[in-house]
């Protein structure tokens, strides 16, 4: 690890300035991605500003009946929180597949979206990596990628994002609040992760110096008919291969809305409401969840050691379709 | 014959010696005032500087849980834990699960149980399974398995584990804390 400055901020705007003049200065909360990161001498800030002290704990309901998540509420706190558990259950058990209960009690909301991806590559200095150092080139294109991209990616990068809650909320279609040194903007969850093209080094929209505060959850939670479907490579504790996010809302057999998202496959949480629509008015059949599966990864390319995602990924989202409509959700327990 | 000799550029300025903060925690009860560099884990910090060796360091990085401790009660890996930032916290390690020569229930249990062999992982299984318990989730033996994914033990002893925390958190059966952000 390089060594650093440190100082507590007290207020957004302080930290916010702080970061903004400071362009390898680096907030941190929960640390546990971007500390694990300065071990590996990946990141190299020359200045932390400790943004826990900042009053982004709360969670509060919004006029429209939707929730929103301060930025600083511990995934263990988010998960269990009992508003979360009973209106948004599919988040709940979604960042409860994550990760361990040590790391879900420090880690943050909002640092769970800003974590960076666990390419073997992107975390070997010795190996070249256009998303750490742009320009080197990509060492997971013809190396070993079996946790890599299959929609999305680019020459340039294969990298998936890691987090599994970025997935639930996609699903839900949250939205990221966040201040910066022009002031406050609402990002949609699906315009926050972009995709790699020739700029893999970015993984977000957000602008120097911009802070989130909070992220809010739209009234729909999906309540009843959801699931986080998670395959990995042992039961708990690690990264998913392929994982699914379904909310659906049903009228009897009739599918009258339904929300789909993807994780483990791209840059990003992986969402195409043209295929979702395909159910909408639709019977819950294997037939029509095969039609959308096929629709989601329409496109898909592997890259040789993870070529078997794009059957696997297709088999999962007709599986976990089958689970939300028979409410079968994943068993943590809450 | 000429030798050419290179040398390493020379830098423009000293490295400057590391910034020190000033920092309160209470360890096992007892309230310490430190100085830290701020890259000084909870973990470097207490095996490094305050002679509390029991809490072990695995991988260093969040993956083996064998560094687990309690922050403020939560259960939660000082390796990934900057010193600097928790002044003020409370914090139990394996040291200050004892109450003088009377063992906690769960380390009676681990001895009872079989629950290790070569011991390195016990400390970080203990703090683990004490947070497990207050936390109040886990009522099964399959909720255990998932819930202590966070430690690893490499001699695998997980059969001696599950049976001893399970055995603690039925005997006490401790109320879910209230909730509590």
């Amino acid at each position: 690890m390089n060594s650093f400055t440190y100082t507590r901020a007290d207020a957004v705007d302080t930290a916010v300035r702080e970061t903004a003049a400071d362009h390898a200065a680096k907030f941190i909360a929960g640390g546990t991605n971007i500390l694990d990161l300065m071990k590996e001498n990946v990141e190299r800030p020359d200045h932390l500003v400790d943004i826990t002290r900042l009053p982004l704990r709360q969670i509060e309901t919004l006029p429209d009946g939707g929730l929103r998540l301060g930025a600083l509420m511990t995934n263990a706190n988010t998960a269990y929180h009992p508003e979360v558990a009973q209106r948004y259950p599919l988040l709940s058990k979604t960042i409860l597949a994550g990760a361990t209960a040590q790391l879900r009690n420090m880690a943050t909301d909002a640092g769970n979206l800003l974590q960076r991806t666990r390419c073997y590559y992107f975390y070997d200095t010795a190996t070249p990596c256009n998303k750490r150092e742009p320009g080197s080139g990509c060492s997971a294109v013809g190396g070993y990628n079996r946790i890599h991209a299959i929609l999305g990616a680019s020459e340039n990068c294969i990298a998936t994002h890691p987090s599994d809650m970025a997935v639930a909320l996609a699903a839900l279609e949250a939205v990221v609040n966040v201040t910066g040194p022009d002031g406050e903007r609402r990002i949609k969850l699906e315009d926050f992760h972009r995709l790699p093209g020739d700029e893999p080094q970015y993984d977000t929209t957000l602008r120097t110096g911009e802070l989130i505060t909070s992220i809010d959850l739209p009234a729909q939670g999906f309540a009843e008919h959801y699931t986080y479907l998670k395959l990995r490579d042992r039961a708990s504790y690690a990264f998913a291969l392929v994982s699914v996010a379904v909310g659906l809302e049903l009228d009897g057999d009739t599918i009258r809305q339904a929300r789909i998202a993807l994780g483990g496959v791209a840059h990003k949480p992986w969402r195409k409401p043209e295929a979702e629509v395909l159910l909408a008015g639709q019977p819950a059949t294997k037939e029509n969840f095969q039609k959308v599966a096929e629709a989601l990864v329409q496109g898909a390319k592997g890259y040789s050691s993870n070529t078997f995602k794009i059957e696997l990924a297709k088999r999962a989202v007709v599986r976990a379709l089958q689970m939300a409509v028979d409410k079968q959700h994943p068993s943590y327990p809450l | 014959m000429s030798i050419t000799v290179t040398t390493a550029p020379v830098r423009d300025t000293a490295v400057a010696l590391p910034p020190q903060y000033p920092i309160t925690l209470t360890i096992n009860g007892v309230e310490k005032h430190l100085e830290v560099a701020p890259w000084t884990s909870i973990l470097d910090l207490l095996r490094e500087y305050l002679d509390l060796t029991g809490t072990k360091k695995g991988c260093d990085h969040g993956q083996c849980g064998t560094c687990t401790i309690l922050l403020n009660g939560t259960r939660i890996n000082s390796c990934l834990t900057l010193a600097v930032m928790q002044d003020g916290s409370e914090i139990t390690t394996i040291e200050g699960l004892a109450q003088g020569d009377e063992l906690h229930p769960l380390q009676a249990a681990f001895i009872e149980h079989d629950a290790f062999q070569c011991g390195y992982c016990t400390p970080g299984q203990l703090c683990s399974a004490v947070g497990l318990i207050k936390e109040g989730k886990a009522k099964t033996a399959d909720d255990i398995r998932e819930l202590m994914s966070g430690n690893i033990c490499r001699c695998g002893a997980y059969i001696g584990i599950v049976a001893a925390v399970e055995e603690v958190m039925h005997q006490q059966q401790v109320q879910a804390p209230t909730y509590a952000i």
